[in-house]
């Protein structure tokens, strides 16, 4: 990863110290900041502190601008667009692998439809954190708003289960990691396929590890197929088993998609030596339903 | 001559000692009050879960009863702290599970909590009778159940606001038919149903029980039978107050309510409908905390159901309220303690313009006793700044959010400036600030200056230099906590005023301009302060001038946590030392 790739994704505000300070301003900065100014030299988030009033408007769109580029809702979500600009680590990357250049935050809970879009409107800029609302009444006033509106996107949520489930039957099931501290638990009805599962896994334990997936160039544009996706799986150091009705631990990605959440309890990511064990098992299950 | 008082006068003398600021000083006195004070402690304040290890406060306070913990930085609320960054629940109860076996409470604030620490907590105190948690996160409904079925003697169980995985409403049915002690209930932030008949059968089984929060999926209907069932309630949070009843059930249910002659604090009315506000007005005037924070009720609304609460100290309101509706409590509020109005919104652009800072300037002059204020709105004046501070200099708590972050004094242009002078300058006892808008330097000279009782302070998208930083340090007195994001801070302010650091229990910044180097610094200077460098995109080498993305430093005597994720960084850092070993599968 390129210092330049990291610097275009690097937090919001830093521009401040490639800033230009107007010369009424007294400047305090040390010396050693000035060097960042190469690296850090995006104009788009130049701070220029000219009299209140001046330039305001402009000022700030152009800098919610690029706040909202580059700074997705959550600290996972960001090294996953990390992985969509070209990162060698992440290979999942579907659905986004298709813009590279337009880094969308993947979709947040409750963001404006309208802030979805490509090029935000200058004037609806997202910033993380801001304004400061607690999750639980952001997330808790959009359900209120959706239900409301007769359905809507519930189903687009975060995985952490807060969103109201719909009407339908949801299928939740229990993500472990090894190594991680928690569990989370995840709705498969929501995903369609298993790239899609992987992308939003891939986000959920992204803060446990820094991926180590093989580098397998050139990911399909329309995402890849299930033996593709096993293939990837198995030749990195983390793959994503489940425990299927017969309480056998089993590969992901070996049945199809249909027959995979039918038959789906609960999902486990571990280390791939410890799941080497488990590819006999479904050869022989597979021969078997053959 | 011996003028010691013996170890038992003593005791006796420190059980009325109650606050623990109190009994902090008092430990401090000499060894003998150091001692008897230790043994005496019952209920245990961790304000900050790294600041100290477990297995010291349970050698300390061998009597300890009750536990309290925070664990993320209070940022971590804006979704700026990473998942995976700690506040691990755990180790604290692992460890009390074997050195204070006799512990009967646990309040747990922003920590990460599995149901294996669940699991561990029901079976490993004896005792075990409260469990408020708020805002965690990490734990399943499954891990509620373990508590529900275990803990013989419990008397309340809390959930503020967590994250909960919801695997279903089994676990209210785990309460054992021999659980009769409940006091408090509050399950308002889970999603699924629970069955209406565990709930009626625990309710009526819980004479004491005091308080009741609902969550969202219990329908109007219950309702009904649940406040027949306890008309003692002194809280009580509804579930959904939108069903579409029959006359007949209204009537019931308006009944039931007028039964409720305790009431005094009322929460939830998720969806209410309008026609159902009619339903409150029993309760009305015995009210003094309400909490309309997720009623989408228009102003006229609640107007008349505000008028008839004479009684209320808290309110929590969105901005629907308008600065009519303000105006409305002002005149008919007269107790009024806290006011929060959120917005209804969650974009600058959805902000509700007929909120203004008109509305909190009416109840700062009619309200005498308010002391505490949230409030955000689309903008703000300086002049209403100081009309408030004139008329309220009573306010210990002043947190205004300008929604548009650098927005000006909407009719003149000028900075906050001068009005967050006011306030500073005015509200002699101001414990707690978060300003915002458009904010220079000189807002926090004249915070630095007269914000001396000042303990926690938020700032936002303010400032123009190190200075700003430099004026908080070095003349805040009583600073406690400081958190800023988004200000073009460098290093100098920091390293100067290192030494303030360790009289405070932490410091966030994030988005700010201190470089890794600082930070190193920083760290070999002040051995007694964690510095955590939080990078999710850290360089390859990280040159000193490299800036860094975010920065928690706060003291302890614990050290360097053996629990950091990959993307924090202390100068303790070992390569092997990673994630959490914590693994609970």
């Amino acid at each position: 990863m390129s210092e330049s790739v990291a610097a275009e994704h690097d937090y919001i505000g830093l521009s401040m110290e490639a800033a230009q300070m107007s010369d009424n301003k007294t400047k305090t900065r040390d010396n050693n900041n000035n060097k960042n100014d190469d690296v850090l030299n995006f104009k788009a988030t130049e701070l220029r502190l000219g009299l209140p009033g001046s330039e305001s408007p402009e000022r700030v769109d152009q800098r919610f601008l690029s706040l909202k580029s580059s700074c997705p809702v959550s600290g996972a979500k960001r090294v996953f667009s990390d992985a969509i600009n070209g990162s060698t680590k992440w290979v999942f990357s579907p659905g986004s692998a298709t813009d590279v250049k337009d880094i969308k935050p993947a979709v947040p809970v409750k963001e404006k439809k309208s802030s979805a879009a490509a090029a935000p409107p200058a004037s609806k800029a997202q910033v993380v954190g801001w304004p400061p609302i607690r999750s639980f009444r952001k997330n808790t006033m959009a359900s209120s708003q959706s239900q409301k509106q007769g359905g809507g996107d519930n189903n687009n949520s975060e995985t952490e289960g807060e969103a109201k489930s719909g009407a339908e039957p949801c299928l939740y099931v229990k993500v472990s990691m090894e190594g991680a501290p928690y569990l989370r638990k995840i709705d498969l009805k929501t995903y369609k396929s298993y790239v899609e599962l992987s992308s939003a896994l891939e986000e959920m334990f992204s803060c446990f590890t820094i991926g180590q997936f093989g580098s397998h160039g050139g990911c399909g544009r329309d995402g890849l197929n299930e033996s593709r996706l096993t293939d990837l799986l198995r030749g990195s150091e983390y793959v994503v088993t489940y425990e299927d009705k017969d309480s056998d631990w089993m590969l992901v990605g070996d049945v199809p998609w249909e027959m995979f959440i039918c038959s789906c309890k609960k999902l486990r990511i571990m280390k791939s030596s410890e799941a080497i064990g488990l590819a006999p098992r479904v050869m022989e299950k597979c021969r078997s339903r053959n | 001559m011996d003028l010691r008082l013996p170890s038992k006068v003593l005791e006796h003398i420190f059980s009325f000692v109650d606050s623990n600021e109190d009994r902090n000083s008092v430990s401090l006195v000499c060894k003998s009050w150091f001692e008897t004070e230790r043994l005496t402690r019952k209920r245990v304040f961790v304000r900050n879960c790294y600041a100290v290890t477990p297995a010291a406060v349970a050698r300390r306070f061998p009597e300890m009863r009750s536990l309290t913990l925070k664990g993320k930085p209070h940022f971590a609320d804006y979704n700026l702290v990473p998942d995976g960054w700690g506040g691990y629940a755990w180790p604290w109860i692992e460890a009390m599970a074997e050195k204070s076996p006799a512990l009967e409470e646990l309040r747990l604030k922003r920590m990460v909590v599995t149901d294996e620490c669940l699991e561990k907590i029901a079976a490993s105190f004896k005792e075990f009778k409260a469990l408020v948690l708020t805002s965690c996160e990490g734990f399943s409904t499954d891990g509620l159940a373990a508590i529900a079925v275990a803990c013989r003697n419990l008397r309340e169980l809390e959930l503020r606001e967590c994250i909960v995985e919801d695997l279903g409403g089994d676990w209210l049915s785990y309460f054992p038919e021999t659980l009769t002690s409940l006091v408090s209930l509050d399950f308002s932030c889970l999603d699924s149903e629970v069955k209406l008949s565990d709930l009626e059968l625990l309710v009526s089984r819980s004479p004491n029980l005091k308080s009741l929060k609902l969550n969202r999926d219990v329908s109007l209907d219950a309702l009904g039978s649940l406040l027949r069932l306890a008309p003692q309630l002194v809280e009580l949070g509804t579930g959904s107050f939108s069903d579409k009843l029959d006359q007949e059930a209204v009537s019931k249910l308006s009944q039931a309510f007028t039964e409720l002659k305790e009431l005094k604090s009322l929460s939830g009315l998720w969806d209410v409908l309008p026609e159902y506000i009619p339903l409150l007005y029993s309760v009305c005037p015995g009210l003094t905390s309400l909490n309309l924070s997720y009623a989408t009720v228009q102003m006229p609304d609640l107007v008349e159901l505000l008028s008839r609460c004479s009684n209320l100290q808290k309110l929590w309101v969105m901005d629907l309220i308008e600065d009519k509706g303000l105006e409305a409590v002002a005149s008919s509020c007269k107790e009024l303690r806290e006011l929060r109005v959120f917005p209804s919104g969650a974009d600058v652009d959805e902000t509700n313009v007929a909120l203004t800072e008109q509305g909190l300037v009416s109840v700062s002059e009619a309200c005498p006793n308010l002391e505490s204020v949230l409030y955000f709105c689309a903008q703000f004046t300086n002049e209403a700044l100081v009309t408030i501070a004139r008329n309220r200099p009573n306010l210990k708590c002043v947190r205004l959010c300008v929604m548009e972050p650098f927005a000006p004094d909407h009719k003149t242009q000028q900075p906050l400036d001068e009005g967050f002078k006011a306030i500073v300058e005015g509200c002699k006892g101001l414990q707690r600030l978060s300003v915002s808008g458009l904010l220079t330097d000189k807002a926090f000279e004249y915070i630095g200056t007269h914000g001396k009782k000042l303990r926690m302070l938020s700032i936002a998208f303010a400032g123009d230099s190190d200075l700003m930083l430099h004026h908080l340090l070095s003349g805040c007195e009583s600073l406690n906590k400081l958190e800023i994001r988004d200000c073009p801070f460098g290093d100098t302010a920091l390293l100067e005023n290192a030494a303030k650091l360790e009289t405070m229990r932490s410091l966030w910044m994030s988005s700010c301009g201190v470089s890794f180097g600082a930070c190193k610094l920083l760290s070999q200077k002040m051995p007694k302060l964690n510095v955590e460098v939080i990078d999710e995109h850290p360089l390859k080498t990280r040159p000193d001038s490299s800036p860094v993305e975010k920065i928690y430093i706060y003291r302890t005597l614990a050290g360097p946590r053996l629990d950091m994720p990959e993307f924090v960084w202390t100068i303790h850092k070992n390569p092997e030392i990673g994630v959490s070993n914590l693994a609970i599968e």
